[in-house]
């Protein structure tokens, strides 16, 4: 008889999702489903709509990196104008817009949803394990963490008009620029609002801190949900870190070279999607090694996988010293996702201070148009990952055909793998699921920081619910939260 | 548009019960509006003219009756009401009507800020309609060179209809079919033949986000556009 365990749905998590649990006769682990039960269809009802609502419209599909949809739009639509060089205030304003992004969303992760599992254990009082929990034991912790996000948030609406789902980013550029006096604001913070050093210091006390994590639980980082997969992402053309505009790289999980830096227009050339009967999330692979060998992990861990370097110092300093900890160029372990996602909010840290510090932010050389043409594809790297969007347009300006391939999507298979292994080392032999092993797996999902909502095109939050099935897919037991 | 003419008789009214000195013949909306009462417009706008009471969105009380007041003329002796509760609460049933009956799309749509629908139902507190909405199956019409025809947000407030012409003297706009089939049909030739002058300012009439430049799209900041404070 087989028995099936079912998590639904799984919390802290941005979306809505659950976890099903396939157990032989034996109590061995025979399946690990990662069912994702949301759908929603932009790219159906973005047809018939006019290209330039594009930016704006799909970037509804998800509250916490919007940013990310918008930006991708803007870049796809860019193309559809003939805009295939924009203004360097174009360009640099809506880079900052991105590094806020990124910034927001990564401390949203680390300090609200990732931060209770680190710091009161994955079998800690679940009472305690949210971030309630966390301002109440570490409130100074919090608090910093509070303040970068909200340094992002603030980036964000100075660059798009407001926090969640700005207009900024329009065909061929941006509709405003940064004043001089806004820029030293950031810089220099106010009573409001943290200083840009104030950020970079807090950033790096909490990679200080992740260091000292890793240290202490080295054994068991090292060998929860490891696995080999390939990693994939945007690439600056020196080989530096990039997470606005590049090629795109897949490296396999030995560091070898299976997408060569191609011009990510070309990605229908390189990608096709399968689907499963039983989640509405896809999975894409790379067409030449097929579905079962071609997938790829992105976000934070891919992205410090493929990249050769990155291009602000101290960011730099600390993938030298994240390589040299981990002991290796190509990191397989699912949780050296936390410490990658602090290094690019470092990053990212530096890149604003870069940018505030630039004259071109005051240029009103907003908008550039080029000759029309009928499809545009855009490529970023938002903070989950590669986030693809594809529109085709009509002469009469209509949408006629939209694709998008979100970061989570990528992550799709990564997820049930690192599902399946931790449900065989946890759940195998047990008759019944406590908290402490439902919230194991959860850990293992949340490394990856899943959206959910933007990958299936959904919303909502993420609870959790694991059922046991027999061989008959009859429920033998369960636990919900 | 109702200017105050010194050759115009003199004529005392009371509004919501306090007398109040007008010109016959003046505007309700103006005359309010001159005596700092702010009565919601929305096919109303100022020096349009004739007006076209369509939306229904002024409608004050006067003789036991529901009116509306740009349509009114003052006359002597008129004992109006206009800020009640019930007409309040009445305004906004209109405008969650106007909400209900269309697809408005306000997310995406790049008139947001500057629609005069949106801007009412802030300024009247509409949260949700208590109306179903009505899901109605309409269309965008792509096919002129320069303006795109939002058929879910346009609501036939006539402003297009009869308040637009190009510079021939011709209308751009007319209505077509009947009762709930009604909508508003775009001369593509006429259309087409238009100025990028007339263009933005049959854009500017337009009160909703039905009529709007092809490429214009989402221009200015928000805090520059017309209802950001």
């Amino acid at each position: 008889m087989t028995n099936k365990i079912v998590i639904d749905p799984v919390t802290r998590v941005e979306g809505h999702g659950k976890v099903t649990i396939h157990m032989d006769d034996n109590q061995k682990v025979e399946e690990a489903r990662f069912h994702i039960v949301e759908f929603r269809g932009f790219e159906k009802f973005i047809q018939g709509r006019p290209y330039w609502e594009a930016p704006v419209l799909v970037q509804r599909l998800c509250g916490i990196c919007p940013v990310s949809h918008h930006l991708a739009a803007a870049k796809a639509i860019d193309q559809i104008v003939g805009a295939h060089q924009l203004s360097a205030v174009g360009e640099k304003m809506r880079r900052l817009m991105h590094y806020g992004q990124v910034l927001q969303s990564h401390a949203l992760h680390f300090f609200y949803l990732a931060a209770p599992d680190l710091l009161f254990g994955v079998d800690g009082p679940v009472e305690q394990r949210n971030i309630v929990g966390v301002i109440q034991q570490h409130k100074d912790l919090a608090l910093k963490g509070i303040k970068l996000r909200k340094y992002g948030q603030e980036i964000i609406k100075a660059t798009a008009g407001k926090k969640i789902h700005g207009i900024s980013a329009v065909p061929g550029g941006i509709h405003k620029n940064l004043s001089r006096k806004e820029c030293d604001l950031f810089i220099n913070g106010s009573s409001e609002l943290a200083s840009l050093k104030d950020c970079i210091d807090w950033n790096q006390e909490v990679i200080d801190f992740m260091i000292d994590y890793h240290k202490k639980n080295k054994s068991w980082i090292d060998s929860f949900s490891v696995f080999d997969s390939n990693h994939l992402g945007l690439i600056g053309e020196d080989g530096a870190l990039e997470l606005y505009h590049g090629n795109l790289r897949a490296l396999d999980s030995k560091g070898r070279a299976i997408l060569n830096d191609i011009d990510y227009t070309d990605y229908l050339d390189h990608f096709e999607e399968d689907v499963k009967e039983w989640t509405y999330l896809k999975f894409p692979y790379l067409k030449k090694h097929g579905p079962q060998n071609g997938w790829s992990r992105v976000g934070p861990l891919a992205r410090l996988n493929i990249c050769d370097h990155i291009n602000t110092p101290l960011a730099n300093e600390r993938l030298e010293q994240y390589r040299k900890f981990a002991g290796e160029k190509i990191i397989n372990k699912s949780l050296y996702y936390h410490w990658a996602r602090l290094i690019e909010m470092l990053h990212c840290l530096e890149m604003i201070e870069t940018l505030l510090h630039d004259s071109d932010l005051q240029s009103n050389n907003l908008i550039v148009t080029g000759k029309r043409q009928k499809t545009g594809i855009g490529v970023i790297e938002a903070p989950r990952g590669t986030l693809i969007h594809h529109y085709e347009v009509s002469e009469k300006d209509e949408i006629t055909r939209c694709n998008l391939i979100v970061s989570t999507t990528h992550n799709n298979m990564a997820m049930n793998k690192a599902v399946e292994l931790v449900a065989k080392k946890s759940l195998e032999g047990q008759e019944k699921i406590s908290e402490p092993m439902l919230n194991e797996i959860e850990v293992a999902i949340r490394a990856y920081d899943p959206c959910l909502s933007c990958a299936t095109h959904a919303m909502g939050e993420m609870p959790l619910d694991v059922k046991v099935l027999d061989s008959r897919g009859h429920e033998l037991f369960g636990r919900k939260k | 548009m109702n200017k105050l003419s010194k050759n115009t008789k003199k004529i005392n009214i009371l509004l919501d019960g306090k007398e109040v000195e007008a010109q016959e013949g003046e505007n309700i909306v103006e005359l309010a509006k001159r005596h700092g009462i702010d009565i919601p417009v929305l096919c109303y706008y100022e020096g349009m003219g004739e007006c076209l009471g369509t939306c229904r969105v002024c409608t004050i009380r006067w003789k036991r009756h529901h009116v509306s007041a740009c349509t009114l003329k003052a006359e002597e002796g008129m004992d109006l009401t206009i800020e009640t509760e019930d007409l309040k609460d009445l305004r906004k049933a209109l405008i969650e009507l106007l909400f209900v009956e269309g697809n408005h799309f306000c997310p995406s749509c790049e008139k947001s800020g500057d629609c005069d629908l949106q801007h009412l139902g802030l300024k009247l507190e509409m949260t949700v309609p208590r109306f179903h909405y009505r899901f109605n199956n309409r269309s965008i019409n792509f096919d002129a060179d320069k303006i795109l025809f939002e058929h879910n947000r346009c609501i036939l407030c006539k402003r297009c209809t009869h308040k637009f012409e190009d510079d021939n003297g011709e209308r751009v706009f007319a209505f077509k079919g009947k009762g709930s089939n009604l909508s508003v049909e775009m001369n593509i030739e006429r259309a087409n033949g238009l100025s990028e002058e007339l263009v933005d300012q049959v854009v500017e009439l337009c009160p909703v986000g039905a009529i709007l430049k092809k490429g214009k799209g989402f221009d200015r900041p928000i805090g520059k556009r017309k209802y950001d404070e």
